[in-house]
């Protein structure tokens, strides 16, 4: 018996210009409701300005605990860290 | 063999996190005993929330004022936002909304006994803001730095909205004892009354506590019932005696001071038999606090069907 309706993930954003973050998840039964019921949970006291709410069966994850292949690519190029490179004394900013 | 291996490896990793006060998350891998020691606490956790509505939703329509009945009405709307959040954090752990409540409606799964006694009159408004939330937010706070990630997520934005429960309640006392000499009587019966079920609530002592280690040892709780315990004594009978509220313990004595400068009290003994009988099912309220949330819970069944159908017509 399942009847609260699916599962919906809520993103919050806090102020203009910032990234929206995970704050939790909802059950509803349509878009509308979800956003409705995101909003009573999660933004009581102006948390937000902006939600979005995702069907949480939509949402694709993979961490490195589970393919700890996955994130491998990223660890033999240290080039794309500035910190690589020499740079000639006297460069006072860059 | 290589299943038991693979688990042995698996083990090591998460004590590892564990140790290194890495956040465990859903996706990762954890020993069985410790999900089921999370289904438990958090979900009892939340239901606690939400049972506790009822003894306050009881004075809604008889609040004295229409600052006090919006205050109130916030304050429960907020416990509300409480149980969804910690249901959200228990439905992380692979059992559904629908599981947890049928727990609760059969009598699997408990609640904080402290939602078993009534709120007789408006001076225990005042007592379980103060007293109840004050105790609820001692545990809280150590929780924030609970080794579950959503939980501790939970914990934080839970804490952030709980301390103006405590002061509302605080508030509520000390204009009472500010008030009227029948209201002074009306705030010491109040606390006459909550004191020691406010105290029950950090559970049994440590030592009758068998769940104790595993959850100290994986970290999901950070401090144990005692050791909270003395932290909210500690806190509360200045506070009391402050508004010119007596606890109702004759053994309070002053023992100490802590690194803060702060007193440090000995009291007595909780009534061990009575805790109990609460939590077997025996309190003033077990049965109306449980009946009540399966009756709304069916009442609203049709709402819930309604809207499903409705999803599934404009869906088509």
């Amino acid at each position: 018996m399942e009847n609260q309706g699916p599962l919906w993930e809520v993103f919050i954003q806090s102020k203009p210009g910032q990234p929206y973050k995970h704050a939790g998840s909802v059950h509803a039964y349509d878009k509308e409701m979800a956003v409705e019921n995101a909003r009573d949970v999660y933004t009581r006291r102006n948390e937000g300005i902006s939600l979005w709410v995702v069907p949480a069966d939509q949402i694709v994850a993979v961490s490195s605990s589970e393919s700890s292949s996955f994130f491998e690519p990223a660890d033999d190029k240290v080039y794309r860290h500035p910190t690589f490179y020499d740079l000639p004394e006297g460069v006072k900013q860059m | 063999m290589e299943t038991l291996e693979n688990t042995e490896e698996l083990l090591k990793v998460f004590e590892a996190k564990i140790d290194a006060e890495i956040k465990i998350e859903p996706r990762d891998w954890m020993p069985g005993d410790y999900r089921k020691h999370l289904i438990r606490q958090i979900s009892q956790h939340a239901h606690s929330e939400v049972i506790g509505m009822q003894p306050e939703g009881n004075w809604i329509s008889r609040a004295p004022s229409l600052r006090s009945k919006k205050i109130l009405l916030a304050k429960i709307q907020d416990e509300g936002g409480h149980g969804l959040y910690l249901y959200s954090a228990a439905e992380t752990l692979g059992v559904s909304r629908d599981e947890y409540i049928q727990w609760l409606h059969a009598g699997k799964a408990k609640y904080a006994s402290v939602f078993n006694y009534p709120a007789l009159n408006w001076a225990d408004i005042g007592a379980i803001g103060w007293l109840v939330d004050g105790a609820a937010i001692t545990n809280q706070v150590s929780l924030q730095r609970t080794s579950y990630g959503p939980y501790s997520r939970a914990m934080i934005r839970i804490c952030k909205e709980e301390s103006f429960h405590q002061r509302q309640g605080y508030e509520i006392m000390w204009k009472m004892m500010e008030g009227t000499k029948d209201q002074q009587r009306m705030a010491q019966d109040a606390i006459n009354r909550w004191w020691w079920p406010a105290l029950m609530m950090f559970g049994p002592h440590d030592s009758d506590s068998p769940r104790t280690s595993n959850a100290m040892k994986w970290k999901i709780k950070r401090e144990t019932n005692d050791r909270l315990r003395e932290k909210f004594i500690n806190k509360t009978i200045p506070q009391a005696e402050l508004i010119g509220l007596k606890v109702p313990d004759p053994n309070i004595k002053v023992i100490g001071k802590d690194q803060m400068g702060e007193n440090i009290y000995e009291h007595s003994d909780i009534n061990w038999d009575e805790f109990w009988s609460v939590v077997n099912g025996n309190g003033p309220c077990n049965e109306q606090r449980l009946n009540h949330h399966i009756r709304a819970h069916e009442e609203g069944a049709w709402v819930r069907e309604c809207a499903q159908a409705y999803n599934a017509k404009t869906n088509q």
